[in-house]
């Protein structure tokens, strides 16, 4: 039995306008620039790939099923910019083959830092799942699938999830298959899914490249290679953006008419079928144990950390964002907390990744900076405008 | 090849350039005869180079010459240096040079036209205002070298920027060797809009005469094409290198307490290179940050306004000038600088930056110079907006990290930047024009 199982990631950052040391105001975001990138990937993805995956749904009469993790701060950005989005998600969400899986609310980086920001960001995310999509997440994924056997057990400490999803990367697995559910050790309950990047890949970065000897990828050739996992795996994991469909491949690519034949043609097989990530936790057993001691993630070719924490400067706003954690949260300024929570967006990072900068690769194309450089200047200057309103020296004067 | 100065004598970027060029072309095997305009007493300065004037030549032998500073020497030993007498001992006047040039720029068989020279002949009679005296020596340096060129041995004319122009076409002419010019720099770079046409004009017909054109940068091949009408497939780039240097100085910092932060202007203090928004910024910094001063290294003919500026803003004593510097003292300066600014309003290329990565030195770069084609690891800014050139030099100071992230890329960065590389294209377009040239 092979049971494709897919997961899309759906995240929008909130960027920063252009703050320098002598702007004195709190307004750090750049409404603009945020509003026409929702609209933009509104219409290129969100809604046509909702289409998609919806009629996709009632052709195949419930057969076919897929899974979402939505950030917080693309929802808030969906309801404000692109409303007619979110009335789709909830068509998805009242089809009962749509599951919804939990993260933090702000994609942040906070497991790294504070455990309990971390717990909270994840409460937040789940009453909003709860409230918009009416379930309860059952299954975790961390931003940039980071985990380790730390995680799992805070996951597990906290009695909500069967299951935490995250990269099946060569160096954790060996020789083992990324198609099988596995247990972190020390864990009872929560099992984990394993991408199985292979696969994954094939759709989300190499579908429209001209060079790739598979070019041009047809579902029914992707069929036969997840046919082959047949007899020597339980599930195949197809975990990606959800911008992949329209922003990241174009709909000129084929994309779109990929996605609608990918279903018949996988279950042409009569031993395959689609599972969401819960159904499959509760369908397989994770008899094997997976130790992964170390932090990994789904990022570049290193699966590590060293997209967002791969240099000082990274590393440094980093640690002043989590050092003001305290202060933010006694001040009982629920603006200043929403700001500061929405600085902890991985996204903010990332872009101040110097790693492959010269070489003007992917980390460019998704940057709205020119360089990693600017990018740390802007940040410092919010956050030490951000420091100011939490000093009650300050407020005192002020007020 | 044709230069008109060479380290120590320097005013600006154009001696280190040819510099480091030769040594690279001299290390792959290339000789180079270097003719230089100006009588030089190099004894008082430690050099690698024994600048001499012609009669030396005759007298010394080469063995001799090499025998002085080995290392250095070595690694230049297929470069010769010839220098030409300096205009303020003329063996002609300016009247002769003129006939002697324009006759000998007739013979050039090349896509000139008549009516050009008829335009642009020298007059007599401004022959004493410095201008005069500049064109005059410009023909006077071409007469010398076509003299020197008869003389030896050679395959190929590189003549760099515009007061060698008229020798290389000359001697182009003279010899019916291939002629490429190297454009370091151009009128509009130096003067914005208002040109020298005389100058233009010489740069113009350097270019039109040329078989092949190295510019220092897109940047300067844009100006190139579109300025001077040249086509696009006559226009190489070859970007600049630095040398590598090992050598650190102990801290001076003479007049600047250690707990003050040190941001750092070199360059000729002329339009060019935007001293005044440098200034601009200052003023900004200094709004948020005590600390700090502003050290003007360099002299220019906007040098009193500047610091009449400086006065007027009431930052005069946060901004010291250190007047020209060079070699060690240049150093120095790189060795307790937190910060390298280039606001320059036009910068063909730019090695200073270079040379601060080299030294340490982080670097804020105007992205209207050719220099930012080539580096990633910098910060970079519109020369105008003085606002973002403050706002990065007050992160550059307050954060630690940052300075720590630039410093460690953009030395690596830097040294990728070989004059080898830039040797080696040298060598590939001289082959080129070479194989042209027996073509036709």
């Amino acid at each position: 039995m092979a049971s494709v199982c897919f997961y899309f990631q759906v995240h929008q950052p909130y960027r920063l306008r252009h703050y320098t040391v002598f702007d004195e105001d709190h307004r750090y975001f750049d409404e603009f620039k945020n509003k026409a990138i929702c609209k933009k990937v509104a219409n290129k993805c969100y809604l046509p790939a909702n289409r998609v995956i919806l009629d996709l749904i009632k052709k195949h009469e419930g057969k076919f099923k897929v899974a979402y993790s939505i950030t917080g701060v693309l929802l808030e950005q969906l309801a404000e910019f692109s409303p007619e989005v979110m009335s789709t998600f909830d068509a998805l969400a009242r089809t009962g083959c749509v599951e919804f899986l939990a993260e933090t609310y702000y994609h942040s980086l906070s497991f790294l830092y504070s455990r309990q920001e971390f717990i909270e960001q994840i409460q937040k995310h789940k009453e909003t799942v709860e409230k918009l999509f009416g379930q309860t997440p059952r299954v975790f994924r961390n931003t940039e699938l980071i985990y380790s056997n730390d995680l799992a057990k805070t996951i597990e400490s906290m009695d909500q999830f069967d299951g935490i999803i995250t990269e099946g990367a060569d160096h954790i697995l060996g020789d083992r298959s990324p198609n099988f559910l596995y247990r972190p050790p020390g864990c009872e309950k929560v099992k984990l899914l394993l991408k199985n990047y292979a696969l994954s890949d094939d759709i989300a970065f190499r579908f429209s490249n001209q060079q790739w000897k598979e070019w041009p990828l047809m579902a029914n050739k992707f069929s036969q290679w997840v046919n082959r996992i047949n007899g020597n795996g339980n599930v195949v994991n197809l975990f990606m953006d959800y911008e992949t469909f329209g922003e990241h491949q174009w709909a000129d690519t084929g994309i779109f008419d990929f996605m609608r034949h990918l279903p018949d043609e996988i279950m042409n097989h009569p031993d395959n079928n689609f599972l969401t990530p819960s159904e499959a936790v509760a369908r397989y057993d994770a008899n094997e144990v997976v130790d992964i001691p170390g932090l990994i993630s789904w990022a570049d070719t290193e699966r590590d950390l060293s997209a967002w924490l791969g240099n000082a400067m990274q590393s440094n706003a980093l640690h002043e964002v989590y050092r003001m954690e305290n202060q933010v949260k006694d001040s009982g300024d629920e603006k200043l907390l929403g700001d500061w929570r929405k600085l902890q967006t991985s996204d903010h990072f990332y872009y101040m990744c110097t790693k492959y900068f010269a070489d003007g690769d992917v980390h460019k194309y998704f940057n709205p900076y020119d360089s990693p450089y600017d990018s740390y200047i802007n940040f410092m200057n919010v956050m030490g405008n951000l420091r100011l309103r939490c000093s009650p020296l300050k407020t005192a004067t002020t007020a | 090849m044709l230069g008109w100065e060479f380290p120590p004598f320097i005013s600006g970027g154009l001696g280190t350039a040819c510099y480091g060029l030769t040594k690279a072309m001299s290390g792959l095997g290339l000789q180079v005869s270097f003719v230089l305009p100006k009588p030089i007493q190099a004894k008082d300065f430690a050099t690698h180079v024994n600048m001499r004037s012609p009669a030396d030549i005759t007298l010394r032998s080469r063995t001799e010459l090499l025998q002085g500073k080995m290392q250095e020497e070595a690694l230049l030993k297929n470069v010769k240096f010839e220098t030409i007498d300096s205009p303020l001992q003329p063996y002609a006047d300016p009247e002769s040079y003129r006939i002697e040039i324009e006759e000998l720029i007739r013979q050039k068989q090349s896509h000139l036209n008549e009516s050009y020279f008829e335009e642009t002949q020298f007059h007599p009679e401004k022959q004493y205002d410095y201008g005069g005296d500049m064109y005059s020596e410009v023909r006077r340096y071409a007469g010398a070298a076509v003299r020197l060129a008869l003389a030896e041995d050679f395959d190929i004319i590189h003549a760099h920027d515009w007061m060698t122009y008229t020798a290389g076409i000359a001697v182009s002419a003279a010899t019916g060797k291939p002629l490429v010019i190297h454009v370091h720099s151009t009128e509009f770079d130096r003067s914005g809009e208002h040109v020298n046409q005389t100058i233009y004009d010489i740069e113009r017909a350097g270019m039109h005469a040329a078989d092949k054109i190295i510019a220092v940068s897109y940047l300067t091949r844009n100006i190139i094409i579109s300025r001077y009408g040249v086509t696009g497939d006559k226009v190489d780039v070859v970007y600049n290198g630095v040398e590598r240097n090992g050598t650190s100085f102990a801290n001076n910092r003479i007049g600047i307490k250690k707990n003050e932060k040190i941001v750092l202007f070199l360059g000729r203090i002329t339009m060019q290179k935007g001293p005044e928004y440098f200034l601009e910024a200052a003023k900004k910094v200094l709004k948020v940050m005590d600390n700090v001063k502003f050290v003007m290294a360099g002299s220019g003919d906007m040098m009193k306004r500047i610091i009449e500026m400086a006065a007027g803003m009431g930052i005069g004593n946060k901004v010291l000038f250190t007047g020209f510097l060079r070699g060690e003292d240049v150093r120095r300066i790189y060795e307790i600088a937190d910060l390298y600014v280039m606001p320059s309003v036009s910068e063909p290329f730019g090695i200073a930056p270079l040379e601060a990565l080299n030294n340490d030195v982080p670097v804020l770069i105007s992205k209207q110079s050719g220099v930012s084609e080539v580096l990633t690891h910098v910060l970079k800014v519109d020369f105008w907006d003085v606002k973002e050139i403050a706002n990065k030099i007050v992160a550059v100071l307050k954060y630690q990290p940052l300075q720590m992230t630039l410093k460690e890329h953009g030395n690596f960065e830097v040294r990728k930047l070989k004059w080898e590389d830039a040797a080696k294209k040298c060598c590939e377009i001289y082959e080129d024009v070479l194989y042209e040239t027996v073509c036709v």
